[in-house]
């Protein structure tokens, strides 16, 4: 559901016209073919599926379902949570990447290395991992099992490499002279960072950003010991699927699944179009 | 808008990049640090700019001292080798940016880069991205967006250095005469003394992290101070322990005052110029470059006996070890 955005260093204003009518050659077209039912057989067709089973119940039975106090908590649980860390990791990731690209210090190559785990470890094992951590039996005393702070932290923990690792190379790859153009020429830190820099690498923030969101909404395995799934407290829409597809009701799970799903697309949209007018306004 | 550099000192670990380092740059000329890389010359301009930190010594520019000064309040206009254009930005808004920084009023913005835009021939590309235009037009819109603030000193790293030849002989005529209009203090580092010469009004010869010699282009052609300077400013040959040009070389086909004797062994022709390799009778090989009416005059053949002398009056420098091959330095005979 990334694929929109996931291009990052993109070049600014990239936009062509369409190239359109040119006769395909044939192997050009083959590969088109082959493209098209490959995307076709993993995405569009389950997707399809999806939405034809939440609609089997009809309107009606599709807003029941999603309206239903104890669902509609979970997908408010989820969501808000998935934005909150996203932001989060806009922030953090940016400024992580920052100091692993400019900054020379003992341990960076380790740090490397370690910033990936969040993502390499099944998640399940993550889970556990902070549930031995942070559960009540915390050697720190830290105990947050059964609250929202959980979710908040499993989400946290799982999304952490996904900005780092798409704005470190752009980073990487900037012109340092662009800097100093900018500052010889009466350019502040501020100024340089906010009207040179930022605007180079959003495209990969946004990219990383509906990555970290697209991981969060999804998210089960790494919270799912920790949180304790309290109805209308702490349980995740995912989680709320699971359960439903337990209680023979595919109906409810399929629709909860439209709503992420819609809800996914509106944000790589709305980030989309925060990327094009940051990169513009330069 | 003079530049002082005193006793300007700068180490990156063990290298020594500048060694007590003193020029003076005067007001509105167009001045060419000029060296080898890894001289110290970039490293010099980059410290008058506020790029780098001299570890010792003091800038002044326009009289104020600018040894502490960060680059935003130096008023200095940087151009730098490979453009440093503001990838995103129209080049229109790449020419604004030093003027939108300091708030000025969006219709003065306006036009100001108009007039900029004309000065440096981009008018129609405005509204294009740097990656849109060619090499020679975007140094030309990096001119413009370091004239745009009004600077003291315009400074320019190599500007013509990613830039072929053609381009490169182009955008030289064409900084001569923008620095003609605008008269600012302009200082350019350069590797390529045939763009030094061309080009700048003073020429401070920089090797070793140290300067050579200080000087109008004549000066320093006519009258260099030591074998450096003699051997990267132009072609030169040897004869005995002299080092000379190779035009300023006289071919007698018989014995005058003070000739030596050898003969012929090579004629080339290279263009307008003819270029005679002789073996003096000690067995030192000399370059010499005659002009094709001057050959002609003299009907030189392949192995005829002739005899050199330096022209008088030409500059000429004492070689220091006399162990080098006597022959010209091919490098420099190539770049001419």
């Amino acid at each position: 559901m990334t694929s929109t955005t996931l291009v990052p260093g993109r070049p600014a204003g990239n936009r062509r016209p369409a190239r359109t009518g040119l006769p395909l050659t044939r192997a050009s077209g083959l590969g088109l073919g082959v493209a098209t039912l490959w995307f076709s057989l993993l995405v569009l067709i389950p997707l399809s599926a999806v939405a034809v089973t939440a609609s089997g119940g009809g309107w009606d039975g599709f807003w029941q379902a999603v309206t239903d106090a104890q669902t509609s908590a979970t997908i408010r649980l989820t969501v808000g949570t998935a934005l909150l860390v996203t932001l989060v990791n806009i922030v953090m990731g940016t400024l992580i990447a920052w100091v692993l690209v400019r900054d020379r210090f003992f341990g960076k190559r380790a740090l490397e290395v370690l910033i990936d785990v969040p993502f390499a470890l099944p998640t399940i094992v993550a889970g556990l991992v902070l549930l031995s951590l942070y559960g009540p039996n915390s050697p720190l005393g830290v105990n947050i099992a059964n609250t929202r702070i959980a979710v908040f932290l499993a989400f946290l923990f799982v999304t952490l490499p996904f900005v780092v690792r798409t704005v470190q190379p752009v980073l990487a790859e900037l012109d340092p002279q662009a800097e100093e153009a900018a500052a010889s020429l009466g350019a502040g830190r501020y100024t340089t960072f906010r009207r040179i820099i930022l605007p180079s690498v959003t495209p990969a923030i946004a990219a990383g950003a509906a990555l970290s969101f697209a991981r969060a909404v999804g998210e089960y395995g790494s919270l799912v010991l920790l949180s304790g799934n309290l109805p209308m407290r702490t349980e995740v829409a995912s989680v709320r699927i699971l359960s439903s597809i337990e209680n023979d009701n595919p109906d409810s799970a399929a629709a909860v699944a439209v709503v992420l799903l819609a809800i996914s697309l509106a944000v790589i949209v709305v980030l989309d179009v925060i990327q094009r007018r940051v990169m513009r306004r330069g | 808008m003079s530049i002082e550099i005193s006793h300007v000192g700068k180490r990156f670990g063990d290298f020594v990049a500048l060694d007590n380092v003193s020029v003076s740059i005067p007001s509105g000329r167009l001045t060419a640090l000029l060296g080898p890389s890894g001289g110290g010359k970039s490293t010099l301009l980059r410290i008058i700019a506020g790029l780098e930190h001299a570890d010792t010594g003091r800038i002044e520019i326009d009289g104020v001292d600018a040894t502490r000064l960060p680059p935003q309040k130096r008023n200095v206009g940087f151009v730098f080798q490979h453009y440093a254009a503001f990838k995103h930005l129209s080049v229109r808004r790449n020419v604004a940016f030093g003027l939108e920084i300091r708030k000025r009023p969006k219709d003065e913005i306006d036009r100001r880069v108009d007039e900029l835009l004309a000065l440096v021939h981009l008018q129609q590309f405005g509204e294009r991205l740097p990656a849109q235009l060619s090499g020679g037009q975007r140094q030309r819109m990096a001119l413009a967006r370091a004239l745009a603030v009004e600077p003291t000193v315009l400074l320019l790293d190599e500007p013509f250095g990613a830039l072929d030849a053609k381009v490169r002989k182009e955008l030289r005529d064409w900084l001569r005469r923008l620095h003609d209009e605008v008269h600012v203090t302009t200082v350019f580092v350069t590797h390529d003394q045939a763009e030094a010469l061309e080009v700048a009004d003073e020429i401070v010869v920089i090797n070793d992290g140290r300067v050579e010699q200080t000087g109008s282009p004549d000066d320093l052609y006519d009258r260099p101070a030591n074998e450096f300077v003699m051997r990267f400013l132009g072609p030169v040959t040897q004869l005995d322990d002299q080092l000379v040009r190779p035009h300023d070389l006289q071919i007698h086909t018989r014995p005058e005052p003070s000739t030596v004797a050898g003969r012929a062994t090579r004629i080339t022709r290279v263009g307008f110029e003819i270029r005679v390799e002789v073996t003096t009778i000690t067995g030192q090989v000399v370059t010499v470059t005659l002009t094709r009416n001057e050959f002609l005059a003299l009907g030189l053949r392949n192995d005829a006996a002739v005899h050199l002398r330096i022209a008088p009056n030409s500059p000429t420098t004492a070689v220091a070890t006399t162990d080098q091959p006597s022959s010209t330095s091919p490098s420099l005979a190539a770049s001419h």
